[in-house]
């Protein structure tokens, strides 16, 4: 499917795009971004999911980011039958105590990935079957990729 | 903590033992924990993060020449294929096209990496299920991959050949001929690895039907390389999405249907002899010409967000960059194929024996900092 296939698609799911911050974005130079509103999330994963026409089986990549004021979430997604590849961004703004629903339930991969973000930025998935650190101990204070991290025992400041 | 999380689903005659960090099939700082009930096993947990090292947060100060540099310890067994994998990201964001000599050799060096990672870890599998043979064997061919890539760039293991724009240096004066001394070197060894393991019918019954994975769990747990491949899954990124010179040659992708611990084995075995005649057909026709363009000292990425995703020993190596326009990268994402192949470890252990679980996680071929961020 082409990027402005998929695009109208999507557009028919959520008949209010403004409601639920449904944004399209092709300016980067390899795939077309989708960026929604958390709440919306999932709605918007188990139709990418599900539907024959889409079928993004594949969740390839999962990045925590620090957006400085957001901190958020960008899924790369490929289909194995129809190769397309799509690029779902969530933000959310709560820096205190960030929460995203999980997706490990349509991907298994995301268990993993998940914990990883938590652990590095400190959202926590709703849903998620096992939320602690993945490589960092228990007792570890603060999320070392935030870009306000900061710790002067262990980092070279520049 | 860790004990109470445990011992919400523990029951009386059930128990839990630590296997690693210093079992050899775990390649020293990985810890498993296992709930077993007599000899089967109920859970698997891996404790990650023995060696971690923050490479993300390194990434994201240092200047992209430097990242190279980085990226070979983190899969030090594929070390030239990560490099790669962050020079096509950098090149394709700064729209630089390398020249085709550099291309091939690229190449070539990546599927001799993938060979002498290959070798290791048959070797280690056989250790690992008890023939110490093998580990002689995998290790005198991997050998003489290591000294042509010791005389061409000076390194045996962390490769750093590839920087944006090319190759450090051109190949040396000996290389070709080295390399195809190998190729038929390598011919008349493979069959010895069939030989002394894969028709043994010891290993045969100790690995076929066991730790079966199949092609949805493969897709649904991000399974790729030769893992999600033993499980029908079409995932060579060389094919799909051709990198380099890949799209010069032609070559097979090896499919199994089974997706058990045998075949894994398979697929790696058969691996190799595609990697030698992708080689083979790459060898006596590499381009005159120069092996780099130059760029600039200071590289600068212009904003954005630049993907790039390259088939290492171990299967699918993602980079990810979002770049801000600045000296170096805002955020760097390193998908690696170790992690979400780690992550299926518990769906194809459990209601196994702990004996199996060695070959198993062994035909998944860890290599633990590319699990570790």
């Amino acid at each position: 499917m082409t990027n402005e296939a998929l695009q109208y698609l999507i557009g028919d799911w959520f008949p209010e795009p403004e409601a639920v911050k449904l944004q399209f974005s092709t300016e980067g130079p390899q795939f077309l971004n989708v960026s929604i509103d958390p709440d919306q999330l999932l709605v918007l994963m188990r139709f990418l999911k599900n539907t024959p026409e889409t079928d993004f089986d594949y969740l390839f990549c999962l990045t925590g980011v620090d957006w400085g004021k957001e901190l958020g979430v960008i899924y790369h997604l490929e289909s194995t039958t129809h190769r397309h590849i799509l690029v779902v961004r969530v933000t959310t703004p709560d820096r205190e105590t960030p929460t995203l629903d999980t997706v490990s339930d349509l991907w298994r991969t995301a268990e993993f990935h998940e914990r990883e973000v938590f652990d590095f930025f400190g959202i926590r998935f709703n849903g998620h079957p096992n939320m602690k650190r993945l490589f960092l101990t228990e007792d570890y204070v603060g999320y070392p990729l935030r870009k306000d991290f900061s710790d002067e025992v262990n980092m070279i400041v520049k | 903590m860790e004990t109470a999380t445990v011992n919400t689903n523990f029951k009386s005659e059930e128990y839990f033992i630590n296997m690693g960090p210093q079992h050899p099939a775990t390649h020293g700082v990985l810890r498993l924990l296992l709930t077993i009930d007599g000899e089967v096993i109920k859970k698997v947990e891996p404790d990650l993060g023995y060696i971690h090292r923050s490479i993300e947060k390194m990434c994201e100060r240092n200047s992209y020449q430097q990242i190279i540099h980085l990226t070979d310890r983190l899969d030090y067994l594929s070390s030239h294929i990560n490099n790669e994998a962050v020079c096509l990201a950098v090149e394709n964001a700064l729209g630089v096209e390398i020249p085709e000599r550099a291309k091939v050799v690229r190449t070539i060096i990546g599927e001799l990496t993938r060979i002498a990672s290959h070798c290791l870890w048959w070797g280690v599998l056989g250790m690992d299920v008890g023939a110490l043979t093998t580990y002689f064997y995998g290790f005198r061919d991997r050998e003489m991959i290591n000294d042509i890539f010791e005389e061409t760039c000076g390194a045996r293991l962390t490769m750093n050949y590839s920087l944006p724009g090319g190759l450090m240096f051109d190949i040396h004066p000996n290389f070709i001929s080295r390399v195809k001394a190998f190729i038929t070197h390598f011919r008349s060894k493979l069959p010895e690895y069939d030989t002394l393991l894969t028709n043994n019918v010891i290993f045969q019954k100790r690995t076929k039907g066991v730790g079966v994975l199949s092609k949805e769990a493969a897709i649904s747990y991000g399974a790729s390389g030769p893992v999600g491949r033993a499980s029908g899954y079409s995932c060579d990124v060389r094919k799909h999405h051709p990198y380099s010179a890949l799209n010069k040659v032609t070559f097979k992708e090896i499919l199994k249907t089974e997706g058990d611990t045998f075949a894994r084995y398979q697929v790696r075995i058969e691996e190799m002899w595609e990697s030698l005649s992708i080689i083979e057909q790459l060898i006596d026709n590499i381009p005159e010409g120069n092996f780099q363009v130059a760029t600039d000292a200071v590289i600068k990425l212009p904003k954005g967000e630049f993907y790039q995703k390259v088939e290492t020993a171990r299967g699918e190596l993602g980079v990810f960059i979002i770049s801000t326009g600045t000296k170096n990268p805002y955020r760097l994402k390193f998908r690696s194929p170790g992690l979400s192949n780690l992550s299926l470890l518990n769906h194809i252990a459990v209601g196994g024996k702990v004996g199996d679980l060695v070959a198993s996680m062994a035909t998944l071929d860890l290599v633990i900092p590319d699990i570790d961020r």
